[in-house]
Parts: structure tokens; sequence; C-alpha cells
């Protein structure tokens, strides 16, 4: 974690913002079966951490950001997310 | 005098979006926050944000959605954004709004609708800054939104009871034990109904659940668009403080209103209208039994057949006894007067 302002006062200067990972809280990761995927969108409106991207034709999670939190498996309507465990890589 | 009198009150048109497709795909609260897995609350935000768009400044108390949101060098939020103190969300939108409007008004801002948007979480708003929002409310002339978040207790300092928590739940102030069960006896203020009975010049005022996304944001944006002070109420489920599975977030927030615990209606101009779930239950559907609610939940772990009975005494009594159902707790004239005639 370096700045690159030795001086306070960060919201003056976007670039010196710090990016918090969320990604490495997870314990399962959602895996989205595309085929059955039905790009309606419930699971991008309703996911809490905004990490759900349109691919064009599905929705998939940005796994940098995702917390692993279930809810967009759980919202699914066709059921096209599961959870899956992280294997600690 | 008469140019503060004269200048326009405007406020932007946002017209309500019709289903999930037209939603604008922009995001002004991006990935990135240290909220919890599952958090509701931080999806309030999101959606609270994207229904007012980009010309917004957005003031936070502070809460859960402060704290975990902007720690030291980290911000979510791509629209201006402020942090005021604890109990005063209400002095800090009416004052932004009067300070933008005075600015506008002296030629050194270019004349423009802004939203005001202030949140507060229940801690912030039902139990310390209800006097600093109450007399927001009262000032017609600036356009202000309070957004007020309720997770049911300060989860931001670990669960300790607030005004806003219901009956028996379990918190750090009242764990249940072996010689005493129920440690918080207090029934939860009522603030959707309080701010609504109690402000004539507030012209809009609704309760919301983010489980219901898009009526969610059509109410943000109804409010922000009639102008005034005006006043949202939103039921947020917390994992950390009620103690389930951050995956069940979404179910317990619909099974609130199912259940006629937390009921979905705006009043505007004194008009009361019921939506969504609610709506069907007032015009004769069935609700749902409360402990499907409450036995989801660790916070109600402790309770007894005893208590779900007394819960589910005080929510029927809610929506059978009130003058108007699950808005207001007065009750009706005529029942008065008979039992006057009883007794």
């Amino acid at each position: 974690m370096r700045f690159r302002s030795p001086f306070e006062g960060a919201w003056a200067d976007p670039d010196a913002l710090l990016v918090i990972r969320t990604g490495d809280w997870r314990l399962e990761r959602p895996v989205v079966r595309e085929a059955r995927c039905s790009h309606c969108g419930l699971c991008w409106l309703w996911c809490p951490n905004n990490c759900i991207r349109d691919r064009g034709t599905h929705f998939a999670a940005d796994l940098t950001y995702c917390k692993g939190c279930g809810l967009c498996a759980r919202v699914c309507p066709a059921a096209a997310i599961v959870m899956r465990e992280e294997d600690g890589a | 005098m008469a140019e503060t009198t004269t200048f326009t009150n405007a406020t932007q048109i946002l017209e309500p979006f019709r289903g999930v497709k037209k939603v604008t795909i922009e995001e002004y609260f991006t990935s990135g926050h240290r909220t919890c897995q599952g958090c509701e609350s931080a999806l309030v935000m999101k959606l609270m944000v994207k229904a007012a768009g980009p010309r917004t400044i957005v003031l936070g108390s502070t809460g859960c959605m402060y704290v975990a949101n902007t720690t030291y060098y980290t911000t979510p939020w791509v629209v201006p954004w402020m942090h005021t103190q604890l109990g005063s969300s209400g002095s800090a939108a009416l004052g932004t709004a009067a300070g933008l409007k005075a600015l506008m008004r002296k030629g050194k801002m270019k004349a423009e609708p802004i939203n005001v948007i202030a949140f507060c979480g229940d801690g912030g708003g039902a139990d310390m800054g209800i006097g600093a929002i109450s007399a927001t409310l009262t000032h017609k002339e600036y356009n202000s939104l309070i957004l007020l978040y309720d997770n049911e207790s300060y989860a931001n300092t670990d669960i300790q009871i607030s005004g806003m928590t219901p009956f028996g739940a379990h918190t750090t102030f009242s764990p249940p034990g072996r010689a005493k069960r129920i440690m918080h006896t207090r029934w939860k203020k009522n603030m959707a109904g309080m701010m609504a009975a109690g402000h004539p010049e507030c012209r809009y005022v609704a309760t919301v659940c983010a489980s219901y996304a898009v009526e969610m944001m059509n109410r943000v944006r109804r409010a922000l668009t009639i102008g005034g002070p005006t006043f949202i109420h939103s039921l947020d489920p917390c994992p950390k403080g009620w103690d389930y599975d951050p995956m069940l977030s979404h179910e317990l927030g619909e099974l609130a209103i199912e259940t006629g615990l937390f009921p979905l209606y705006e009043v505007e101009d004194g008009q009361v209208r019921y939506y969504g779930k609610t709506k069907a239950i007032v015009e004769g559907r069935a609700r749902k039994p409360v402990r499907e609610y409450l036995l989801k939940q660790g916070r109600f772990a402790h309770f007894t057949e005893e208590d779900l009975a007394y819960f589910q005494r005080k929510v029927d009594a809610m929506w059978q006894t009130w003058e108007i159902p699950a808005v207001v707790p007065f009750k009706r004239l005529d029942a008065t007067k008979s039992a006057l005639g009883a007794t």
C-alpha cells in the first residue's frame, strides 16, 4: 500500500484512492451455467456489492469484488448460478 | 427578499422505471466497499443513488453505511458525498439544500435542480436524529430527501438495541438468559407513520424494501420529483445483526412484507396508497404467520410458542384495529364509542 501523495487529503486526488479487493473474503464462488441464464438481470439488480457484470449473453460476477454471499444464486429464477467452494488458490 | 420568494423551487423530473429492463445501467455506488456479505443496506444505497441519477449530492450520517463504505482513503461513491455527524442528517440535508439555493440565487452557480439526499441509520435517524429530521420536514421551501435505512440495531458498533429493534430480539444489550428470556420488551417505533402524521408540510413519506427493487427506486424517484422535504423508511435485513445466512437477505425482506410486519405504503399529500404485496394484504389476501419470518433469524431463536403468539397478536392488532391499517395506530371512532358505552 503506497500513497502517491505525501500529504493527506485523498478526496482531492482520485488517483491516490485505495481499492479494496473484497474478493479475497470469499469462501464460495458463484459459477454461472451460461446455457441456463435467461439474461433477466435480477442478479445484477440485487447484488449488494455491485459486482455482477453484463457479458452480452449472460451475467457473471466480477471475482475481484465478489464477497460470495450467494444472494445471486438464491434470487436467480432459472437456477443458473451455483455456489462452488473456493479451492484456496 | 422578493427574489427569495420568486426563486423557483424546481426539481428534477424523474419518471418511474417500468420494469427491470428499463433500469439505467450506470452505477453511482460502485464495488469495493467493506460492508458485510449480503448487506441489504449497501443494496439500498446502490439503488437509491441509481434512482437519483448523476446530479445528486449524498450526505451520510454516521452508521454502517458511512463507516463500512468510506474507510480512510477509500470511497465507493461516484457522486459527491459528505459525512455528517450522527444525529444531524436532517440538519445537513436542510443546510445543503439551502446553501445550493442561495448560491444559485446569487448567480455563483449554474441554476439547475440538484437532488440532495441524506441517509441515516435507525440509530442516527430514529433515535438521535429524529429532532433534526422532524425540523427539516417542516421547511417546505427546500428540496431534500431523508432516507432512513433500518437494520433494527446499531449494527456498526456490534448490534446494540436501538429504538427500532423489535420485541424480544437478541442483541448485545439484551442477551436472553435462563432466568429471564425476553430482555427487550419494547415494541418497535412506527417511524414512517409518525413522520407522515405529524408533518403537514411534508408532501411525501414512503416505506420501501430493497427486496422489491424497482418499486423501491420508483419511490425514491417520486420523492425527489415531488419537491420539498420528503422521507423514506427502508427495512434492510442485516445478516450480522439478525443472525442468518447472508444468502437469505432477499427472502427475509420479502417475508417481512408478506407477514404484514412491515407494510409498504406511500403517503402523498395526505393520501395513503399501499403498493406491492401490502396492497394485496389490504385487499384481503391472507398474511403469512410471523413465525416463518422470526424463526429464520438467530436473534429470535430463544422465542417460545408464547412469545410467537404474542408477536402474532401485536401484528394482527396492527392490521385489524388501527384506523388506517398498519400506518397510524389510532383506533376507530365507532369502536371507541362502543367501548365507552359498554363501561
